[in-house]
């Protein structure tokens, strides 16, 4: 796999421009109590680049994304070995500050789950978390996420009114919102359209592409429409094995392997 | 006989038996509502809030039973309710997954079903038989045993019930646990608990046995909570057991009151809980 990742990284470096690491897996283990759920994973994860990971159920695309921001400590059973590392951090070392770390690799979920509280303090819960600000300087940093978000037009006149009175496709962009609005480094999305329409899908993917101008994103998703359309990079994972990772356009015009073309021709998955 | 008619007549049998059951229950609930209306309006006058329980065949009132079954049931309340919240956060958020939660959990489970009168029996042995005489305070301490498992277990089902997705996006955030709980979860299930701690206060202010052997009762006014004190379960029990047909009126007077204020407390646990989940 390392040669893959390296061989993909060669071969973009003549296209785009110094292409760096953000997040790197090396050897990377996973285990839900005795089940092993993801074997040697070997992966990068660029800055400023958008990285999908597809497959079909099960195969531990989101088990991956969760690692990133260790939302496995919450549950006793879960554990991960190997290396994995943000921007050289060692993420897995206990010594990490947990909290520090979700701050700089934000999430989003695959149902909105605004919290029960006003939109304002949805977008606000986060920032005072980290920063110390000024009513006004909270102000703009509300308005800036939530037009970041592309939310702001629908809810500037009821930013007391609660979080939970918006339509789904709002709540997920609401949680967009609060994700970015403590600014963090990287921003990793669980299937953030599958529970949306098709139109709050579209808003969300157009968003997706104007983020990736300040954020790095990854994002698990089993549409492999959405993966090819929004994506820059995809990595195939097929029963917690990582099989194929490379620009998205050559995995899906040409994959490497027969496995990948299977699942992405329909013929499996 | 055919499928269709055969499982019509099971459906109709199995229907009719279910509803007889349900008017069998209703009857008799009825029947009490009744009865207490009945005899207990008819027994209500102004001097009941106005003056204390009288010696037999003397004019008087249930006001100093009124207001220790107040005192008593709000202190109770008071005190076991932060024990309750604080132990159902830390079975719910802490010891989720640890023998030591489950454990709590279980034991506390038979607190809950435990019979009123051991708890009485309990804070007349370690309490009251120690410092030689029966108070409102030995009554408070019974009343607030009572409360303390029903709030913890209000509380760790409220909790439980908040969804995993939720508190995972909190953490996402970067949020202290303290926070999540103190900012989000505990917030998302503000009216179950509310709930919980009504029905909890409901509860108590019907409790008679706990009382008998702590704040016994009292035939004056008091609000010395080191002497034993009046409360309307105890006076209702007294008065009732009594042969004197003015005490007997006033026990349905007190009956009527405490059927009132509980009725009250369950509406209005109803209302604030079906807020919350409509």
């Amino acid at each position: 796999m390392n040669a893959i990742a390296a061989e993909t990284a060669m071969m973009n470096e003549s296209s785009v421009a110094a292409l760096v690491t953000q997040i790197s897996f090396r050897d990377f283990n996973f285990y839900y109590g005795k089940y092993h759920a993801l074997k040697n994973i070997n992966l990068d994860i660029y800055r400023g680049q958008v990285t999908a990971f597809i497959g079909p159920s099960g195969c531990g695309k989101s088990t991956l994304l969760r690692t990133m921001n260790r939302m496995y400590d919450l549950y006793p059973d879960q554990r991960a070995s190997g290396g994995l590392l943000l921007e050289g951090m060692d993420v897995l070392d206990k010594s990490v500050d947990i909290n520090r770390l979700r701050a700089r690799i934000g999430m989003v979920f695959q149902k909105p789950t605004p919290f029960p509280m006003s939109i304002y303090e949805n977008i606000a819960f986060g920032v005072k978390l980290q920063e110390r600000l000024s009513r006004a300087q909270m102000d703009d940093r509300v308005e800036w996420a939530l037009k970041k978000a592309a939310l702001w037009d629908e809810v500037s006149g009821i930013l007391n009114q609660s979080g939970m009175s918006l339509s789904g496709g709002q709540q997920q962009r609401l949680c967009i919102a609060r994700g970015i609005a403590v600014k963090p480094e990287v921003l990793l999305l669980d299937e953030p359209t599958s529970a949306l329409d098709p139109i709050s899908t579209m808003r969300i993917e157009e968003l997706i592409a104007e983020l990736k101008e300040d954020f790095t994103i990854v994002i698990v998703t089993h549409n492999m429409q959405q993966a090819a359309r929004i994506s820059d990079y995809t990595a195939y994972m097929y029963l917690g094995e990582l099989v194929e990772f490379g620009v998205t356009d050559q995995i899906f015009i040409k994959p490497g392997k027969k496995q990948t073309e299977d699942y992405i021709t329909g013929r499996f998955g | 006989m055919d499928l269709v008619r055969r499982r019509k007549l099971v459906n109709a049998f199995a229907l009719s038996m279910s509803m007889l059951a349900v008017a069998f229950g209703l009857f008799w609930l009825f029947w009490i509502l009744v009865d207490v209306f009945q005899l207990g309006i008819g027994a209500v006058r102004l001097s009941l809030f106005t003056q204390m329980t009288p010696p037999p065949g003397s004019e008087g009132g249930l006001l100093n039973a009124i207001v220790g079954s107040l005192l008593q049931v709000g202190l109770a309340t008071a005190i076991g309710t932060p024990f309750g919240v604080l132990a159902g956060v830390y079975l719910a958020e802490y010891g989720r997954y640890g023998w030591l939660g489950r454990s709590t959990l279980f034991i506390n489970d038979i607190l809950l079903s435990a019979p009123s009168i051991v708890i009485g029996l309990f804070v007349y042995a370690v309490y009251v038989e120690r410092v030689g005489h029966f108070s409102a305070l030995a009554g408070v301490f019974a009343l607030a045993l009572i409360v303390v498992p029903v709030v913890i277990r209000t509380t760790e089902n409220m909790l439980v019930l908040v969804p995993d997705s939720l508190r995972e996006a909190v953490y996402a955030l970067g949020t202290p646990k303290w926070k999540v709980i103190t900012k989000v979860t505990l917030r998302a299930s503000r009216a179950g608990i509310v709930t919980g701690v009504l029905l909890a206060v409901a509860r108590i202010s019907g409790e008679t046995a706990p009382l008998l052997f702590t704040a016994l009762s009292n035939q004056f006014w008091t609000l010395d909570l080191d002497k034993p004190m009046a409360t309307l379960p105890v006076t209702i029990f007294k008065f009732a057991m009594s042969p004197f047909a003015d005490w007997q009126r006033m026990a349905w007077a007190g009956v009527f009151l405490i059927t009132l204020g509980v009725l009250g407390l369950n509406i209005a646990a109803r209302i604030l809980f079906r807020q919350k989940h409509r």
